[in-house]
C-alpha cells in the first residue's frame, strides 16, 4: 500500500522545512505595493494629530495659547498637559521605570518635544494648526555633557523628581543622576589590574546614533464609545505590551483593548517604546469620538523618538607580558537623555552591558554604569542590539586593539591566545553570564584564512614602507572584530519589563484538511517571521510550509508574548513555536496510534508521518491524521488538534562571528574605500539561510553608516544638527560595498531547535570592524583611539594629529 | 485657498481631483485616490519612497505638487504588474531576497523599473548609481542589485526571443 | 506646508505680469518644496514656469545657451553638451541622484545661489551670461552671496550662456549625508583659468584669485601646491570645519586640473 510513499528527502524537501532557503511568502504584497502599513489606514472620519515641538532643549512653558489654532478651519481640538493631567496622562511610565511627559509639563527638557498636539481634518490642516499654537519660553541654562551633569551650578533637569534619591533602578546621588549598576567583583578587579604586567586604559565613546527605520513611528487611535472597546494601529514592536502598558495607564480594561501592528517598515528598536504621540492618539479619539491618526515625519523620528548608543566606556585591561588578559574594568557614563526610557529588562538598567568581557577568557572583571539625565530626546533603545550589546562588543573590540598595540602584539594572535576555548562551553563570565556553546577558534581561522590574513598583513607593511617614501597617499587598514551576542530575552526569572516576564508564545491550528495557522506574540519588522516560523512548524510537524499560515501583531487574537527586539523573536517564539509544534505531534501520535490501532510507542516519527516500527508499510500521514483529528470519535482524546505554546527560555543564546574588514584609506581627504568585507555568523541551526544572509547584509550596512557617519549630534545649545537626511548619513547603494558572508553551526544546547538569532550580530560585529580597520591603518603611525563616527572629516583630522599632512 | 482641479492619468486611468493647490502628488496619491503603494519615508527628497513614475521620468512624488502634474501620465508601483501577470523585477526581487520590511520596496521597484528602460544593459555600478536616490534601511542593497542585474538579463531574453 | 495658490504661466513675460512681492517661481522646485515643507518659505502664489518654452540646449558655436527650465537630465545627456564642455555634464550628473534630476533646473539652480549648489561654480568658472527677461548679466556679477543674486524682484532667468572653454573640469567632494558639494571646484581654461569653489564660501561661490594666478602661469596639478587657501571666510559646520574645506579646496583643484586632461 506504501509504494507511492516518496523517498525520505523528496517528502522533506516538500515541507520547505528547517535549513531551506525558502522565498518569502510576504513579498507577493510587498512587491505589488500591497503593504498594509499603519499610514495606509484610513477610516471614515479621520483626523489627524500633529504636534507643537519645542524649539528650546530646556525652557520653561510660560504659556500656551491655542485660541488662533482653534479658529482655523479644519481644526477640531487642541491638546495640552492642561487637558491630560485630569485623566493623569500629562506623564506616562517609560519602559525603564521612569516618567516622561506627554506633552510638556511647565517645561520642555528637550529639543522637539512634544508641548500641544494638534486635532484636525488632515495632515495639512493640523499643520497649520500647529503653526498657530503660540507657546511662550524661558530659557534655562542647557546640559548637554553628561560628565558635567553633577558639577556645581549644573540645572537641575527633572524637578519632578529632584528630592528624591532613590531610583527605580537604587540610590541617585545627584538631581540629575539615574542610576548606578554595577556587575563583578570592582576590589579583585582592582588587585588584579594593580599587579598586573601590563595595562591599557582608554575612554571608548560610542556615540549617538539613530535606528531610522524608513518608516517612521505611527498610529491611528479608534475609541467606540458604543462598546467601549478601544483600538490602536501601530508601529508597535511589542504589541501586547503596549497593551498592558495602554490600560494601565489609561484605566481601560485590557480586554477592551485591542492593539494592532500592520505591516511595520523596519523597527530596529525604534518602534519598541511608548511615545506621546500614541497616548494623543488615544486621547484625542476619546475626546473627539472618531479614529485619529498620529503620523511622525522624519525630523519628528530623528529628533523626538528613541535614540540609541551615547555610551562613554572609560576602559582598563591588563594582560601577561605575553599577552594573557588577566582584567577588565569599565566605567560607563550613560546619556540618557531628559528621561530614562530605554527598553531594557527591568534588572538590567544598562541592558547586558555585562556582556563586555566579549569572547574572551578573562577571570576577573567589573563593570559600572551611571546613568545620566541631559537635556536630549530620551531612548537608548537597541537598535539592532540585543540591550547595550552593541556597545559592550565595540568596548571590548576596541580594549583588545588597544591593548595589542600595548603589548606590540598581532590584534589577530591576541585574540587567539584569549578566546574561550570550545571545551569551556558552557561558559561561566566573569560578569555573571553562562555562554551556551561556541566555537571561537574555528571560524576565527576560517576567517583569516578566507581573507589571506598573512598576506594582508605584508601588504599592509608594504603600504606603510610606500607611504613612508612618498609613493602613495593611501593607508591599508585590516578591521578585526570577534564579537559574542547575548540574545533571546529572556528567562523570566531575570527578564521582565515593567514586570512582565519575557517569555513568548505560540498558538497552532491546525485544520480538517491538514493546513494550519500559528500566532506568535512577536511581530515581523521585515525579518519575514510568516516564512520562517512556518518553516520550524513544517519540520515539526510534517506539514509543507506552504500550507501554514502566521499570525501575529493582534493582540486579539495572537497569544501574549514580548514582541520582537533583542534578537529575541527565533530563540523564544522561534522556541515556542517548536514546542507548540511537539504538543500537536505528541497528539497526532496517539490519534495515530489509535487509527494503526498499535500502542503509542510502536510508532516512529518519520518526516511528515507516524509509521509503526518495523511495518514501514503502516504509516499515518500528519493531513490523514489531521482530518481524523476532527471527524474521528477517539475514546479518551478530545476532538481538534491545537497546541499552545509559552516558552520561558531556560537561558539566553550566545550567537558569535568573526568579521573582518578591509578598508583603503586616503590620507589627504580623509575618505575610505571597503575593499572587502567578510562576515562569518555562527547562529546556531540556520532556519534560512537566504534570510540570515539578507540580515547580515542589512546589519552590516547599518553598521556601516554609524561607524563611518551616522549621528545624532547636539550643539551646545541642545539644538539637533542633525535632524534631517540632509545630515543624518544614510548610506545608499553607491557607498555600499559587497558583502561576503559565511558560517559555522554551534546550536543552541538549550533551544528546542538549537537556533540562536542572527538579525543583530552584523550590527553588533560590524561596528567594531569597520571601525578597527580606521584604527588599524594609522596603527603605524601611533594611533591608539579616536572617536565614531569615522566621517571623512574625523579621519582627516585623525591623519592630521599624526602629522601625515605636510 | 481654493481648491482646484488636477487631471491625471494614474496607471492607465484618468483622473480628476478637486484637490488644494499645496497637497503634494504622494498625498493626492496616497489619500484622495487610494494609492498606498508609493511610501513617505523622509518628506525631504532623500529616501525615494514616494517613487513615481510621471511622463516616463522616475520622480519623487514627495517634492511634485499634484498641480505640476496636472495633464501627467503617472505609473505606481500599483501599475507595473497584476497579481497574475508578475512584472519581470516584481519577480526577481522576490527571486533573489531583494526586499526584507517592504517599505522602500514600491519606490525602488518603480524606479528600477524606469532605470531598465533607461539603460536596458547596467552594469554594476550603473545600477548601484541609478538606484542612488532610494534608501533601504535593511538589505544593504546587495540583494536589490542582484535582483535588478537579473531582471535586466530577463527582459533581454524575453525582447530577443520576440 | 502652509497654503498656497498654484498658477502656471504661459510665457516669461506672463510669468512677470503675475508675479508680486508675495508670489514665487517655481522651476523643479526641488528647493522649494522641502523649504515649503519646513515652512521656512510661505509664497502665496507659486508661479510655475513649466510651460514657459525655457528649455532646451543651443550649440551656439562658440558658446552652449541652456535654457532655464532644462532639467539637470537634460544637460547630463546632453549629446551637444558632452561634445563642448563635458564638465558640465559631469557636473549635472553629479547632482542629488535621479529623481531629483529629473526635476531640478539649472535656471533654478543658478537663481536660488545655494551655497553648495553645484551650477553657480560652473557659471562662474565659465564666464557665463545669465539672460533674464530684461538683461543679460555677466557670472561675476550674479552671484552677489549666499542665496542672494543680482537678479531684480521681476526678473526672471530665460538662459544661461556658457562659452566654450579650451579645457574645464569639476571636482565635487559630496556632503556624505545630503550629497550637496561640500567642496565643490570648477576649473576652466581659457586665455587665462578661472578656478571657482562652491559649497565652501559664507558668502557662496567665489573665484580664487591664488589658484587662479598659479595655474594661469603653469597649468598642472602641481602648481596647486604652493598656493595659500585660507579658510578664514569658509564656512564651518557639523561635517566639516573650514580648514578642512580650504585644504579639500586645493585637493579638489588638483583633480579638476588633472581631469582637463592637462596640458
Amino acid at each position: 500500500m506504501n509504494e507511492a510513499t516518496p523517498p525520505k528527502e523528496e517528502r522533506t524537501a516538500a515541507l520547505s522545512g528547517l535549513g531551506t532557503s525558502r522565498k518569502r511568502v510576504e513579498d507577493a504584497r510587498f512587491t505589488q505595493g500591497k503593504g498594509n502599513y499603519v499610514d495606509d489606514l484610513k477610516m471614515p472620519g479621520m483626523l489627524f494629530g500633529d504636534f507643537v515641538r519645542s524649539p528650546y532643549a530646556h525652557a520653561r512653558v510660560k504659556s500656551i495659547d491655542t485660541e488662533k489654532a482653534m479658529a482655523l478651519p479644519g481644526v477640531h481640538a487642541v491638546l495640552t498637559a492642561a487637558d491630560l493631567e485630569p485623566l493623569g496622562l500629562h506623564w506616562m511610565p517609560t519602559l525603564a521605570g521612569d516618567k516622561q511627559m506627554v506633552l510638556a509639563d511647565g517645561k520642555v527638557l528637550f529639543q522637539a518635544q512634544e508641548v500641544a498636539f494638534v486635532v484636525a481634518d488632515d495632515r495639512y490642516a493640523a499643520a497649520d494648526g500647529v503653526a498657530a499654537v503660540k507657546v511662550e519660553y524661558e530659557e534655562l541654562p542647557v546640559l548637554v555633557d553628561p560628565f558635567k551633569a553633577e558639577s556645581d551650578g549644573a540645572p537641575v533637569l527633572r524637578e519632578d523628581i529632584a528630592d528624591q534619591t532613590e531610583g527605580a533602578h537604587g540610590p541617585r546621588r545627584h538631581p540629575n543622576h539615574i542610576f548606578t549598576w554595577e556587575s563583578g567583583d570592582r576590589e579583585a578587579t582592582e588587585a588584579v589590574l594593580a599587579e598586573a604586567d601590563v595595562v591599557a586604559e582608554e575612554m571608548i565613546y560610542y556615540h549617538r546614533t539613530h535606528p531610522c527605520p524608513l518608516e517612521p513611528c505611527g498610529c491611528v487611535a479608534s475609541m467606540d464609545k458604543v462598546n467601549g472597546k478601544l483600538t490602536v494601529w501601530g508601529t508597535f514592536q511589542a504589541p501586547h505590551a503596549v497593551r498592558t502598558v495602554a490600560s494601565l495607564i489609561s484605566g481601560i480594561a485590557e480586554h477592551n483593548i485591542r492593539i494592532i501592528s500592520p505591516d511595520i517598515g523596519g523597527g530596529f528598536g525604534n518602534k519598541v517604546g511608548v511615545y506621546p504621540g500614541y497616548v494623543c492618539s488615544i486621547v484625542a479619539s476619546i475626546v473627539t469620538g472618531v479614529p485619529v491618526k498620529w503620523i511622525e515625519d522624519r525630523s519628528d523620528n530623528l529628533m523626538a523618538t528613541a535614540f540609541a548608543r551615547d555610551y562613554w566606556m572609560k576602559g582598563r585591561i591588563s594582560a601577561t607580558k605575553d599577552g594573557k588578559i588577566t582584567g577588565l574594568h569599565c566605567h560607563t557614563t550613560a546619556d540618557h537623555g531628559a528621561f530614562d526610557a530605554c527598553a531594557d529588562p527591568t534588572k538590567f538598567p544598562a541592558g547586558f552591558m555585562n556582556i563586555c568581557t566579549g569572547s574572551y577568557d578573562i577571570p576577573t572583571a567589573y563593570l559600572a554604569v551611571d546613568g545620566i539625565y541631559t537635556n536630549k530626546a530620551p531612548g537608548g533603545v537597541a537598535y539592532r542590539c540585543s540591550f547595550r550589546v552593541t556597545e559592550a562588543a565595540y568596548f571590548i573590540e576596541r580594549m583588545i586593539e588597544i591593548l595589542a598595540i600595548k603589548l606590540g602584539m598581532d590584534a589577530a594572535e591576541l585574540r587567539v591566545k584569549n578566546f574561550i576555548k570550545k571545551d569551556q562551553f558552557p561558559y561561566q563570565s566573569a560578569l555573571g553570564w553562562e555562554y551556551d556553546s561556541g566555537d571561537y577558534h574555528t571560524g576565527w581561522d576560517k576567517a583569516l584564512k578566507a581573507v589571506g590574513y598573512e598576506d594582508l598583513r605584508k601588504e599592509q607593511a608594504a603600504r606603510v614602507e610606500a607611504f613612508k617614501r612618498g609613493e602613495t597617499r593611501m593607508l591599508l587598514g585590516i578591521g578585526l572584530s570577534h564579537f559574542t551576542e547575548i540574545v533571546g530575552a529572556g528567562p523570566v526569572k531575570n527578564c521582565d519589563i515593567l514586570g512582565l516576564g519575557m517569555f513568548d508564545s505560540c498558538e497552532i491550528r491546525i485544520h480538517p484538511t491538514g493546513s494550519a495557522i500559528a500566532r506568535l506574540g512577536t511581530i515581523s519588522q521585515g525579518q519575514g517571521h510568516a516564512t520562517t516560523f512556518a518553516q520550524i512548524l513544517a519540520s515539526e510537524i510534517g506539514l509543507p510550509a506552504e500550507d501554514i499560515t502566521l499570525e501575529e501583531g493582534d493582540t486579539d487574537t495572537a497569544p501574549y508574548g514580548l514582541g520582537t527586539y533583542g534578537s529575541r523573536s527565533t530563540p523564544v517564539a522561534g522556541a515556542a513555536t517548536a514546542m507548540a509544534g511537539r504538543k500537536i505531534r505528541a497528539k497526532a501520535q496517539m490519534i495515530a496510534a489509535y487509527l494503526l490501532e498499535v500502542h503509542d510507542n510502536d510508532l516512529e516519527w518519520d518526516v511528515d508521518r507516524f509509521v509503526v516500527k518495523g511495518s514501514p508499510e503502516r504509516f499515518k500521514t500528519m493531513k490523514e491524521i489531521a482530518f481524523a483529528s476532527y471527524n474521528q470519535a477517539i475514546p479518551g482524546v478530545e476532538p481538534g488538534l491545537e497546541a499552545v505554546s509559552y516558552y520561558d527560555p531556560p537561558n539566553m543564546t550566545y550567537p558569535f562571528g568573526s568579521y573582518i574588514c578591509v578598508m583603503e584609506i586616503n590620507v589627504d581627504t580623509g575618505t575610505t574605500e571597503i575593499r572587502q568585507v567578510y562576515a562569518l555568523d555562527d547562529c546556531g541551526t540556520r532556519i534560512n539561510p537566504m534570510i540570515i544572509e539578507g540580515q547580515v547584509h542589512g546589519g552590516l550596512t547599518e553598521a556601516l553608516a554609524i561607524a563611518m557617519g551616522q549621528e545624532i549630534a547636539y550643539d551646545e545649545q541642545g539644538n539637533v544638527t542633525t535632524g534631517t537626511l540632509m545630515d543624518f548619513f544614510v548610506p545608499t547603494a553607491v557607498e555600499t560595498p559587497n558583502y561576503q558572508t559565511d558560517y559555522t553551526v554551534t546550536p543552541s544546547p538549550h533551544h528546542p531547535i538549537g537556533a540562536k538569532g542572527v538579525g543583530e550580530s552584523p550590527n553588533v560585529g560590524g561596528v567594531p570592524a569597520f571601525s578597527n580597520a580606521v584604527h588599524d591603518a594609522f596603527r603605524a603611525f601611533g594611533l591608539t583611539q579616536s572617536n565614531m563616527p569615522h566621517d571623512h572629516w574625523r579621519i582627516w583630522k585623525t591623519a592630521q594629529s599624526l602629522g601625515l599632512h605636510d | 485657498m481654493e481648491k482646484m482641479h488636477v487631471k491625471m492619468n494614474v496607471n492607465g486611468k484618468e483622473v480628476d481631483l478637486l484637490t488644494e493647490p499645496r497637497t503634494l502628488l504622494i498625498h493626492a496619491l496616497r489619500e484622495e485616490l487610494g494609492i498606498t503603494g508609493p511610501h513617505v519615508g523622509c518628506s525631504s527628497s532623500h529616501c525615494g519612497a514616494c517613487t513615481v513614475d510621471m511622463n516616463g521620468m522616475s520622480v519623487k512624488s514627495c517634492t511634485v505638487f499634484a498641480a505640476q502634474a496636472n495633464g501627467a501620465e503617472i505609473t505606481t508601483i500599483e501599475g507595473l504588474g497584476s497579481p497574475d501577470a508578475l512584472h519581470v523585477l516584481q519577480e526577481m526581487f522576490k527571486e533573489h531576497h531583494g526586499l526584507q520590511c517592504g517599505y522602500c520596496t514600491p519606490g525602488m521597484i518603480t524606479r528600477a523599473y524606469r532605470l531598465l528602460q533607461e539603460n536596458p544593459n547596467p552594469t554594476e555600478e550603473e545600477v548601484r548609481f541609478g538606484i542612488a536616490g532610494n534608501l533601504c534601511r535593511c538589505t544593504g542593497y546587495q540583494n536589490i542589485v542582484k535582483a535588478i542585474l537579473e531582471a535586466a538579463a530577463k527582459m533581454n531574453e524575453i525582447k530577443e526571443s520576440a | 506646508m502652509y497654503q498656497t495658490n498654484y498658477v502656471r504661466a504661459s510665457s516669461t513675460d506672463d510669468a512677470v505680469a503675475k508675479l508680486d512681492d508675495e508670489a514665487k517661481l517655481l522651476a523643479g522646485g526641488m528647493t522649494l518644496l522641502p523649504t515649503m515643507k519646513q515652512r521656512l518659505a510661505s509664497p502665496e502664489t507659486l508661479i510655475d514656469l513649466a510651460d514657459c518654452g525655457l528649455a532646451g540646449i543651443e550649440d551656439l558655436g562658440d558658446a552652449l545657451k541652456i535654457g532655464a527650465m532644462t532639467r539637470h537630465v537634460d544637460v547630463e545627456t546632453s549629446e551637444i553638451v558632452a561634445k563642448s564642455i563635458p564638465a558640465l555634464a559631469v557636473l549635472a550628473a553629479k547632482i542629488g541622484d535621479r529623481q531629483v534630476r529629473n526635476r531640478g533646473t539649472i535656471g533654478g539652480s543658478i537663481a536660488n545661489n545655494d551655497p553648495s549648489a553645484c551650477y553657480p561654480s560652473a557659471a562662474l568658472a565659465l564666464d557665463a551670461t545669465i539672460h533674464t527677461n530684461s538683461r543679460d548679466i555677466a557670472a561675476d556679477d550674479f552671484f552677489v552671496g549666499m542665496f542672494e543674486t543680482a537678479l531684480e524682484e521681476d526678473e526672471i532667468i530665460t538662459a544661461i550662456s556658457f562659452p566654450k572653454p579650451a579645457a574645464a573640469a569639476y571636482a565635487k567632494f559630496p556632503n556624505p549625508a545630503s550629497r550637496y558639494a561640500m567642496v565643490g571646484v570648477f576649473v576652466a581654461k581659457g586665455d587665462s583659468v578661472r578656478v571657482t569653489v562652491t559649497g565652501a564660501g559664507e558668502d557662496g561661490v567665489f573665484r580664487h584669485a591664488g589658484l587662479e594666478a598659479a595655474l594661469t602661469s603653469s597649468f598642472a596639478p602641481e602648481s596647486v601646491e604652493p598656493v595659500t587657501v585660507s579658510g578664514e571666510e569658509m564656512i564651518s559646520d557639523m561635517h566639516a570645519a573650514s580648514d578642512y574645506r580650504a585644504h579639500l579646496v586645493k585637493e579638489m583643484t588638483r583633480r579638476a586640473v588633472a581631469a582637463c586632461g592637462w596640458p
